[in-house]
């Protein structure tokens, strides 16, 4: 389906819903293919390619709502799925607060190219796809005989969508995505795998890292996890990488959800103008970033993009709300879900803030955990690396952190200059002082 | 993309997405009164016209996707067709419902793998997408028309009336009432928001082989958070109950149940405390503390992993790895319970599957590749997300049989240590065995006596360790009715877990020294 059709058949949608009862009616159409190659044992392992239809309505009918999504998209179907969905949202209780966005929200949006699409996607051949992440497994295969197992794998996807409401609205995006990595597990002679990636994320077929770099890097953050221990549980500095730092900031961002504090589950209401963290502390919201992996012109009820200020040196400036929660909250609708994060970053390296640490664990990953919205609690395990005098020592493992966000941030000592850019959240690695580990 | 992250994880459902509506049809579904599939094999046409095919369609997708010599393919059509309704601020105020329909069409040539799936289920879309997962082979066709012959096979859920024909208006009481009792057990109860939802899904399998399959699964869960203030406090707490089971599962009981459960809990919290950190005696309440299992041991059991070298229990088979009274079972055929399933998403029928016996570590969980790999019978276990995804080794029901001791003298035996009784989610790095679970209320223990309540603790620990240190196992095995969905390689699939009372000699404890 060409991307005019698209546009054509959701435009048809909106209007076969207001015929069918509804007052306002909004419809998404997106068609995404999706590419996935793996090597293992020097061979193809995996090959899978495909492509999906999805088409979301959402349906306001007499101050009620629905949403419905289907991907059958043949005329009659949707002519049936539509007159069900605005038969059975009359059976709901109204909500006055349920509207499609004022169309003053729609206005603005910027006219810029974010530049989401590489056009040498399609001239991606399968032989092209495959040879990728066949030179990926061999430069890791080629780091070591003592490699147990190593995969390697290659992903692309083309991502072609469309918005439309009733009082206006229209919007189109195109996006490509291409994702490589490679996996290396090892032997420990006493008794485990440790196992280790190496992967990107980026949109643009030339932004693809060096496949010898990918895999020695892989290679090296394995082989530093021989022969963990678990220290004793107390006190000390923590610096966390950046690609595992995402998982703390999750923390801070459903609590500035609207429906989060509208529904009393976040710690951080009515904190607007409060100091959360120390001056090191800087997030924003920026949608223009070309090539980025969260940047767009418009949110997901089409709102206008904005680069927000959300934390300003440690003072929470703004929430994430949608034009819903907004109603509820007699709050200014901003966005309901995040672009592109930024952060402040700092002027040292990663390697430059591990050899200023004199006694403390650089953190490479998280797992599982999880925290309290309402209170700020959390506990989260982590696998790193202890570091004396600049030096790693030994790596860890069977250690958690614990706190609380209310004063965790407070502990934010440095950002490091390392912005991760193969996510939409481009954190840099951060250097914590005193935080309580968990572990003998 | 994570397929090839190791991480896998385990959560008690997603976050509200709290939408239901009528439940909607392609065309009318003639199969309402299938809910066991015919034995032989009468109304087999009725399957293949659900899903618009016949056996010379079939066998001509079949014939396309083994055009390049490979060993094996089958053909999984699913039609799925889900709702929710929720409650927020005292009314039912929004409602959702997805269909979602295609065939899924895998290759298998050695231990390799090619896979397309389509959502048109034309004949030229689906010789397409067979074509495509064909090029994992590279040689010449292996044409065959097999003789399509139907494999029936038990029924772990049987319902009294299909979700699709229970309209919105009945299911709307029962948050209302829901809401109404809860709001009713403590005036600090604040907010709530309650979610149920349904789900039917008709699948068709067909391979390469003949086998052809059919299966009809429903899906149910009645989800209620409540959020609750004292002196300026909030806490909050969440429960759920479900199953494969029909509306009548929501009896009166069991809603008030429910209701007392998350409210109870959430008050509890105010009293509670944080454990000091470090490792420590813990005791795992019987229930859903089976997350244990999941975690420790279960991801790291699952054959794909073994088969790939990549576990830490890939070179333990057959050796004891637990006490002689620890036996851990995963079993897709307790009825109606979320994690069980007639047959597999390969078309091979459920069992219970011994994973340790008497302490030996005594079978893997197999899908279709690995059984063959290690030249043993399928376990049943291979499963998919939808017809989107090829299969892999997956839990159903995981949970360990009961033990010698009893619960009060587990508890008197701990001197300084933690109880553990609700749980949020999990993880395991399978290749160190390094599993967690965040622990959202406990108990400590101290001198043998439960005192003050703990909670948003997450508690780590190494699988082969903490197996081997599980001394003490109670005779009151429980399993838990709660929403759980396993994470695996981008795929989730609806679990189930049980534990009796157990006695782990030491865990590392997420605490803080306050």
């Amino acid at each position: 389906m060409t991307d005019k059709n698209r546009l054509e058949l959701a435009r048809w949608v909106v209007t076969r819903a207001q015929k069918s009862g509804a007052d306002q009616a909004a419809v998404g159409l997106t068609n995404r293919r999706d590419i996935e190659v793996e090597f293992r044992e020097r061979q193809l392992d995996t090959l899978k390619e495909s492509t999906k239809n999805s088409l979301s309505l959402d349906i306001y009918a007499a101050n009620r709502y629905s949403s419905h999504s289907t991907n059958d998209l043949r005329r009659d179907a949707l002519e049936r799925f539509i007159e069900e969905a605005v038969a059975m949202t009359r059976y709901l209780g109204e909500d006055a607060y349920r509207k499609l966005p004022d169309p003053k929200y729609y206005e603005g949006q910027k006219d810029i190219d974010l530049n989401l699409f590489d056009e040498s996607y399609h001239r991606m051949t399968p032989e092209r796809r495959v040879g990728i992440a066949r030179e990926l497994e061999e430069a890791a295969l080629d780091q070591s005989s003592d490699i147990v197992t190593c995969s390697a794998g290659y992903d692309d996807i083309l991502a072609e969508s469309v918005r439309v409401h009733s009082n206006g609205f229209e919007g189109r995006r195109e996006t490509s995505r291409f994702w490589v990595g490679v996996s290396i597990s090892l032997r420990d002679d006493a008794g485990g795998r440790p196992q280790d990636l190496s992967s990107a994320s980026v949109r643009f077929v030339g932004d693809i890292p060096d496949t010898g770099k990918l895999a020695a890097g892989a290679y090296e953050r394995v082989s530093r996890k021989i022969g963990p221990s678990k220290l004793a549980s107390g006190i000390y500095d923590m610096i966390i990488e950046n690609r595992a730092a995402g998982r703390l900031i999750s923390h801070l961002y459903y609590p500035m959800r609207g429906s989060y504090i509208q529904q009393k589950n976040s710690f951080l209401a009515g904190r607007i103008g409060d100091r959360i963290g120390s001056d090191k502390l800087t997030i924003i919201d920026d949608p223009f970033i070309p090539r980025a992996l969260g940047s767009r012109l418009y949110d997901g009820e089409g709102i206008a993009a904005r680069k927000r200020v959300m934390v300003d040196r440690g003072v929470l400036k703004e929430y994430f709300i949608d034009s819903y929660y907004g109603r509820k909250l007699g709050l200014e609708p901003t966005s309901g879900s995040s672009s592109n994060l930024t952060f402040d970053p700092g002027t040292r390296s990663l390697a430059e803030l591990i050899d200023s640490m004199t006694r403390g664990i650089l953190v490479t990953g998280f797992i599982g955990g999880n925290s309290n919205s309402a209170t700020g609690d959390f506990s989260v395990g982590v696998a790193g690396l202890y570091v004396e005098n600049g030096q790693v020592v030994q790596p860890i493992s069977e250690m958690n952190i614990s706190g609380n966000h209310n004063e965790f941030w407070h502990n934010l000592v440095e950002m490091g200059d390392d912005e991760y850019v193969y996510s939409s959240w481009r954190r840099p690695s951060m250097y914590f002082r005193d935080i309580q580990f968990s572990g003998i | 993309m994570s397929f090839i992250t190791r991480r896998d994880f385990l959560k008690t459902g997603a976050m509200a997405v709290a939408y239901t509506g009528i439940p909607l049809f392609f065309r009318a579904n003639p199969l309402a009164a299938f809910a066991t599939p015919p034995e032989n094999g009468a109304g087999l046409s009725d399957y293949y016209d659900h899903f618009g095919v016949d056996e010379n369609i079939i066998g001509e997708v079949i014939g396309a996707a083994l055009e390049k010599g490979g060993d094996y393919c089958d053909l999984y059509f699913q039609h799925r067709l889900y709702n929710s309704i929720a409650l927020e601020d005292n009314a039912v105020n929004r409602a959702h419902t997805t269909v979602d329909y295609g065939v899924g069409i895998r290759v298998i040539k050695n231990d390799r793998t090619g896979f397309s799936f389509t959502e048109e289920l034309t004949p030229k879309s689906m010789k397409l997408a067979a074509r495509t997962a064909a090029n994992i082979a590279d040689g010449p066709a292996a044409p065959s028309r097999p003789d399509f012959s139907y494999h029936s096979h038990s029924d772990y859920y049987p319902i009294e009336t299909p979700w699709e024909e229970i309209k919105i208006d009945k299911k709307i009481p029962y948050l209302q009432q829901l809401n109404e009792k809860m709001r009713s057990l403590d005036s600090r109860v604040i907010k709530t928001r309650l979610n149920f939802s349904d789900q039917s899904c008709y699948i068709l399998q067909v391979n390469s082989d003949g086998r052809v399959v059919f299966d009809y699964r429903p899906l149910s869960l009645m989800r209620v958070s409540c959020n609750v203030e004292q002196k300026g406090v909030v806490e909050q707490n969440s429960e759920a109950s479900g199953g494969r089971v029909g509306i009548d599962y929501y009896s009166p009981e069991r809603l008030d149940r429910l209701a007392r459960e998350t409210v109870d809990r959430a008050i509890l919290l105010f009293d509670a405390v944080k454990p000091e950190p470090g490792e420590m005696e813990v005791i795992l309440s019987a229930g859903s503390s089976g997350i244990l299992l999941h975690e420790a041991i279960g991801h790291p059991l699952e054959a794909d992993f073994n088969r790939k070298n990549t576990s830490i229990f890939a070179d333990k088979m057959n050796q004891p790895v637990a006490e002689k009274f620890v036996s851990i079972v995963d079993d897709g055929t307790q009825p109606h319970f979320r994690g069980a399933i007639n047959v597999d998403d390969e078309g091979n029928d459920t069992e219970k599957t011994y994973l340790v016996t008497d302490g030996i570590l005594t079978s893997y969980m197999h899908d279709h590749i690995s059984a063959k790999h290690y030249g043993v019978a399928p376990t049943g276990s291979g499963r998919r997300e939808s017809f989107r995804f090829a299969p892999q080794p997956r839990m159903r029901s995981t949970y360990m049989l009961p033990g010698p001791h009893k619960r009060e003298e587990i508890i008197g035996s701990v001197k300084k240590g933690i109880m553990a009784e609700s749980f949020t989610n999990g993880e395991v790095h399978i290749g160190p065995g390094d599993f967690t679970f965040y622990v959202k209320i406990g108990y400590l223990i101290e001198d043998g006596k439960v005192t003050r309540p703990v909670k948003d603790i997450n508690l780590i620990g190494n699988g082969p360790e903490v197996l081997s240190k599980v001394v003490m196992v109670g005779d009151d095995l429980e399993y838990t009715r709660g929403g759980w969905t396993c994470g695996k390689g981008g795929q989730s699939v609806p679990v189930s877990m049980g534990l009796p009372t157990v006695k782990v000699a030491s865990i590392t404890v997420g605490g803080s020294n306050s």
